[in-house]
């Protein structure tokens, strides 16, 4: 007998009411429950950090977090972060000029993570950006293009 | 979905917290930031009947300072403990080891206390809570009591808590006059488990000879592993290479035992240990007889 639990919580903006059972995982949540897919499923234990979402404006693993947990709180994912539908953010924007990716898995990871740090920190040196992205891995890039494609987006955020 | 089936109670108050943890006994497990319990869960290695939720309990959430002790609740995030003035300004070995665990995203959630109850020997918090003497509050529905580091950190992921008691508090004594602190730590990736770390504290007397001194070893061991014999060949000296290099030697051949892992051998364990003995002693050594060199 499986027992749901009702859970609300605001999700890019919108109020979202539903149910989970205890053990689902709020990244299977919005992945299944909500359909938003952009947030990723790696590793599972913390460490890929495929799955970074924001809860109440600040990245989080997704994975390291019950549904249930999301209660009264408000969540972004990567679907949140483009203003409009014809509309990139600068990150974005700036990822795609400076060929910041290649398979594209660890990108919305990478850009939740990136989104509150370029926030705090508008001018950002290289070891700045190098360190706020040590909890993000990726595979492909060499992460050369993603700390240019940063710096990229921090000049056009300041513009 | 990774976990097994398990029911979920969250509070908001200290005292439901205690009444459920009576009630269910071993059979629940608390949830603080959850950085090592879901991971855990998920993989199954622990599959707990009943998880009670603390974090919206958020009296357990504070940073303050009272009769000169820093006190710390236990649902304090690891994040909020980085970047407090009042812990970089009264205890700098505590500011200077918070970003070595994990990534950010983790100490955003991962709290204070969880760690320190969770009692993982290859982790900061406990080395560091051992090498700074502080002492533990754990409450119960029957009562409160004390326990000081060295008897509350037991062995691996064993901690000196009842069945039916929370780790509530975490007090630091003041830091110690003129002395100077390091930390560090070698891991294959920034954020990984390190395969070796040691903080070190070195107190000098005004006449710039070492008083008293402390070496705490992290993965070497199945808890934070406190050096006393190599810290005691430091008292009365000033802390030359020759010295230094003696105290390192017995620290790594006597006080450690390292066990190995995928990542590195034991062998290689001792050797990152010496290395870093040498350097963390010679960073707390300069950074005391800058304090005393301030006050003349």
């Amino acid at each position: 007998m499986k027992k749901s639990y009702p859970i609300q919580f605001t999700i890019n903006g919108k109020a979202h009411s539903g149910e989970a059972e205890a053990r689902m995982l709020l990244v299977d949540y919005l992945r299944t429950e909500l359909g938003l897919t952009g947030t990723h499923i790696g590793c599972e234990h913390g460490v890929c950090g495929a799955c970074t979402i924001l809860v109440d404006g600040t990245p989080t693993r997704s994975c390291l977090m019950f549904a249930v947990q999301a209660d009264g709180h408000d969540l972004k994912t990567v679907e949140g972060l483009a203003p409009s539908e014809d509309e990139m953010h600068p990150l974005q924007e700036s990822f795609r000029e400076a060929h910041a990716l290649q398979c594209g898995f660890c990108t919305p990871g990478i850009l939740m993570t990136l989104e509150p740090f370029l926030e705090k920190n508008p001018n950002p040196t290289e070891d700045d950006i190098r360190e706020a992205l040590s909890g993000n891995i990726c595979r492909c890039t060499g992460y050369q293009h993603i700390v240019d494609a940063t710096q990229l987006a921090a000049e056009k955020m300041a513009d | 979905m990774k976990p097994t089936p398990f029911e979920y109670i969250t509070v908001d108050s200290l005292e439901a917290a205690l009444m459920h943890k009576k009630e269910h006994g071993d059979e629940a497990k608390l949830l603080a930031g959850g950085q090592s319990l879901i991971p855990s869960m998920n993989y199954r290695l622990a599959q707990p009947a009943i998880l009670i939720d603390l974090n919206n309990i958020n009296g357990l959430r504070y940073i303050k300072t009272e009769n000169g002790e820093l006190r710390i609740g236990t649902m304090t995030t690891q994040a909020a403990v980085e970047h407090n003035p009042i812990v970089a300004q009264a205890q700098p070995l505590i500011h200077e080891t918070i970003p070595f665990i994990a990534h950010q995203q983790i100490r955003n959630r991962g709290t204070f206390g969880g760690s320190l109850a969770h009692a993982d020997p290859a982790s900061e918090l406990p080395l560091i809570a051992l090498a700074l003497n502080a002492k533990f509050h754990a409450q119960s529905l029957d009562g409160e009591r004390w326990v000081d580091a060295v008897d509350f950190i037991e062995t691996m992921f064993t901690v000196d808590l009842t069945d039916d008691e929370i780790l509530t508090e975490i007090a630091f004594p003041p830091f110690p006059k003129n002395t100077g602190w390091s930390f560090m730590e070698v891991s294959r990736r920034k954020g990984d488990y390190a395969m070796a770390g040691v903080a070190a504290l070195v107190t000098l007397g005004e006449d710039g000879v070492c008083e008293s001194a402390r070496l705490v070893y992290l993965n070497v061991g199945d808890k934070a592993m406190d050096a006393k014999k190599a810290a005691a060949l430091l008292a009365g000296e000033a802390l030359t290479k020759a010295a230094i290099d003696a105290a390192a030697d017995t620290a790594v051949n006597e006080e450690i035992m390292p066990f190995g892992s995928v990542h590195a051998a034991p062998e290689y364990q001792t050797h990152l240990s010496r290395v870093l003995t040498e350097r963390a002693l010679e960073t707390a050594h300069q950074r005391a007889k800058m304090l005393l060199e301030g006050k003349n």
